[in-house]
């Protein structure tokens, strides 16, 4: 199963994501934002980066730009919690190097099916 | 797999009303005009919190109405709206709606589904206010319904994958597209390596390949272009039905955006919800106002009791009666005036005297009609002070918390009325008083203590009738206004001169003095670019007058006087040279006749006048307005005592006539401004007078003597 790094300010949402991730038998790093994430990035090695775009300190687009310069996360699957719909804002994401996105609201089973298209 | 959502229910519900406490101080730290940045990102980033959250765990009614909030913060984070205050306290009240939801929500309870629909309206007339903002209700709740368009489905479909060759560098691999895609149905795949670079050349991060795949079983577009929607612009793509017959309906899925948008909030419902605003705004009983009154929506509509109309009709209806009893009286007077032209003698002397009699009853009757009825109407316009006080209990809770100091804030008089206008106009520098009260005035427990005060401050709100006039009092359980440090302060900023002798309260009433503030660092409570001295000028363009007493170690108390209306005034009606003048009674503190004794000619200054303990410049009317003046000595002239910035001023005229009701018509739109006059009236008899601006009076007279103009 997979190591992934879950960033989101939100207590709750990331409690859910968490929840349901290790629910599903993956391991779970829980950071709250983009610069707690990155920390913990360098730190250890992740499968996989779910990361909310609008935070304090370091913003989940900002993030992902900053993973991606690193060498051991340039290929490293990174999705990005949107509560926008627009292209314009998912492709915000997608230029800074994110693999895709998932459209909040989400439920349990559509993260869990959106992890797995990356996980394979 | 099936998670129970519950669970997370109380961290989202702790970190919304964090998130609104953020959203409510910041909003209140937020300056009106070009707006911080950062302050409106975080407020953003708060309301974004909670509309993702909400919808994530259920609670739509919340995400939808954080969505059209966000959309408003949105538009003032990138500069395509400008901050106003209506925004601003828009933004407030519906973090207060947004908490009631919430809570709602939290408890089970049922929501005012009334008060939500009202702020939806607000909020979606500002977003409306602005022409290119359609974007703002099409994108509204576009992130919460996504209605695909009916795709086709097909037995089989082609698949043509061409992949740029960066497609590997976001981490998206066609393998694992290939494997969803094998989920959905049957799938062949054939590999196309032409591009293959020579081994040499072989950029390992590349992607050379492309492929045609086939796909069967029932599966449809939608599914398709799913698994590849992220890398929809990092391929070349077409997808193709091999069943020939649903050729017609197929999409090229090249095309990016297919998917249509629906919008939560229609537009049918929009327009629907919309022309409520006036109403809501002008609404005049409710307790809580779910909207500030506005100048935007000042020529709007007024929501008006049925009482008060039933008692308009009803007035009407007694004017009929005195007018039908005059027309007889009228034609009474015809009768007998042709009997007087016919020379015939009826005895028409005693008639006449009849006649008189009763003329003279049907004009009071219609003088009394006339007054009920300009009540009645003016009533129309009148609504509880509530609207404004309303606005007190969250400014003054969340001051306190800003500040470290516990306020309690009494509010009395709620139910005042208060004309439409001057209740718009009036909000602001309340708000300014009770935030300069709450930063200047009540001091911080600590220090409270230590006076031996109790810990709690108090600012009491109050407001009542008084002859014709509204009395608003704020009135603050502080430190009082520190004389000295006003004085030197004035001095400080040429406001007044070392050698000037002033009256305690003359040195309280310099804080409305242009460019005066004693706070050595603006604080970003009461320190919002307006000082006193706007206070003070909106207050006088009101027609109204605020003063303020203190005393050191006790607190202070401002006091508002407003008129009831802007149309009407009451008003005292003079004589100076060959014209009448209208002096505002709201001014006037008494009329008397002068006794020389009393007169003093202090060197180098004008006549001051004895009145009682106090000692009051006396200014001619005569002079001020240039006109000859061959009276030196004044005794038993007729002296009008005024009252300006809190200390009374005599003024000198030729005669007092009656007091009376006029109808103030504004000089600057049908002539110019004049120092002087605040406007002008028609009297009875035709003529015009003009009103007098006792505050320009003084100035006026106060230059004339600089200049030498006036001798002293």
């Amino acid at each position: 199963m997979a190591r992934i790094l879950v960033v989101d300010d939100s207590a709750s949402m990331r409690q859910m994501v968490a929840f349901t991730l290790k629910g599903a038998g993956h391991t779970v790093v829980e950071t709250s934002d983009g610069v707690e994430a990155l920390a913990s990035a360098k730190s250890g090695s992740f499968d996989l980066v779910i990361t909310d775009v609008n935070m304090p300190n370091m913003d989940g687009i900002t993030l992902t730009r900053e993973l991606r310069a690193l060498p051991n996360y340039r290929f490293t699957p990174i999705l990005t919690l949107t509560t926008e719909s627009s292209a314009e804002k998912k492709m915000a994401g997608k230029q800074a190097g994110a693999t895709g996105w998932l459209v909040k609201p989400f439920n349990p089973d559509q993260l869990l099916a959106t992890a797995k298209k990356v996980l394979g | 797999m099936s998670i129970d959502m519950s669970q997370f229910h109380e961290a989202f519900f702790e970190e919304s009303f964090e998130g609104l406490e953020i959203m409510e101080s910041e909003l209140l730290t937020l300056d009106v005009g070009e707006g911080d940045e950062e302050i409106i990102n975080t407020i953003f980033r708060a309301a974004h919190s909670i509309k993702g959250g909400a919808g994530t765990f259920g609670f739509m009614n919340v995400s939808e109405f954080t969505h059209v909030m966000e959309t408003l913060l949105d538009e003032m984070r990138d500069g395509s709206r400008e901050v106003t205050q209506f925004a601003v306290d828009s933004l407030l009240e519906s973090v207060d709606v947004l908490r009631t939801m919430l809570e709602s929500a939290r408890d089970n309870t049922e929501v005012d589904e009334d008060m939500v629909a009202a702020r939806y309206a607000v909020l979606n007339g500002i977003l409306k206010d602005k022409s290119s903002d359609s974007s703002a209700k099409e994108d509204a709740g576009a992130s919460l319904v996504e209605a695909s368009v009916d795709k086709p489905i097909a037995e089989g479909w082609q698949i043509s994958f061409i992949p740029h060759t960066d497609l590997l560098m976001a981490g998206n691999d066609p393998v694992r597209m290939f494997r969803a895609l094998s989920e959905l149905g049957e799938l062949s795949a054939k590999v196309d390596y032409s591009n293959l670079q020579p081994f040499t050349e072989l950029a390992p991060e590349d992607l050379y390949l492309s492929w045609l795949l086939t796909l069967t079983g029932g599966v449809s577009q939608a599914d398709i272009e799913e698994v590849f929607e992220w890398v929809e612009d990092d391929c070349d793509l077409t997808i193709t039905p091999l069943d020939v017959s649903v050729q017609n309906e197929q999409a090229s899925v090249a095309e990016p955006d297919t998917i249509v948008r629906e919008p939560v909030i229609s537009n049918e419902s929009v327009k629907e919800e919309v022309p409520e605003i006036s109403v809501v705004d002008n609404a005049p009983v409710t307790k809580k106002p779910a909207v500030k009154p506005k100048k935007a929506t000042e020529s709007a509509s007024i929501r008006v009791g049925i009482d008060k109309v039933d008692e308009i009709i009803n007035l009407v209806g007694e004017l009929v009666i005195t007018q039908s009893m005059l027309d007889q009286v009228g034609e009474d007077l015809e009768a007998n005036a042709e009997a007087v032209s016919a020379n015939v003698d009826s005895g028409s002397q005693k008639t006449n005297a009849d006649i008189l009699l009763r003329l003279s009853k049907g004009l009071a009757q219609l003088e009394r009609n006339t007054r009920e009825l300009q009540d009645g109407v003016m009533r129309i316009r009148m609504l509880p002070i509530s609207f404004v006080f309303s606005r007190m209990p969250r400014l003054v809770h969340d001051l306190s918390s800003k500040l470290n100091k516990k306020i309690e804030l009494l509010v009395s008089g709620e139910e005042t009325e208060l004309d439409k206008t001057v209740m718009e106009n009036i909000g602001d520098p309340l708000v300014h008083l009770v935030r300069n009260a709450l930063d200047h005035g009540i001091e911080t427990p600590d220090i409270r203590l230590a006076a031996g005060k109790p810990e709690v401050g108090t600012l009491s709100l109050n407001a009542y009738h008084q002859g014709g006039n509204v009395i608003i009092e704020i009135k603050d359980d502080g430190a009082g206004i520190n004389k000295a440090k006003v004085r030197t302060k004035a001095i400080e900023k040429g406001v007044i001169s070392e050698t000037d002798y002033l009256t305690d309260d003359e040195i309280n009433h310099l804080i409305f003095a242009p460019g005066f503030s004693t706070a050595e660092v603006v604080s970003d409570v009461s320190g919002r670019g307006v000082g006193m001295d706007v206070v003070k000028t909106s207050i006088n363009k009101l027609g109204g007058r605020v003063v303020v007493e203190s005393e050191e170690g006790k607190g202070s108390v401002f006091t508002i006087r407003l008129p009831l209306t802007l149309a009407i005034l009451d008003g005292q009606l003079v004589t100076v040279g060959s014209e009448s003048y209208v002096i505002p009674l709201i001014a006037i503190i008494e009329s008397l006749q002068i006794d020389r004794a009393q007169i003093n000619a202090v060197a180098g200054k004008a006549e001051v006048y004895k009145l009682r303990d106090e000692y009051i410049p006396i200014i001619r009317a005569r002079a001020v307005f240039g006109l000859e003046d061959k009276k030196t000595d004044l005794h038993e002239s007729l002296m009008v005592i005024v009252e300006v910035d809190g200390a009374p001023v005599g003024i000198i005229v030729d005669d007092l006539q009656g007091q009376q009701q006029v109808v103030i018509k504004s000089l600057e739109t049908n002539y110019r401004k004049v120092e002087t006059m605040s406007g002008a009236t028609i009297l009875g008899d035709g003529t015009v007078a003009l009103i007098w601006d006792v505050n320009g009076m003084v100035n006026v007279h106060k230059k004339k003597l600089n200049n030498g103009v006036i001798k002293a």
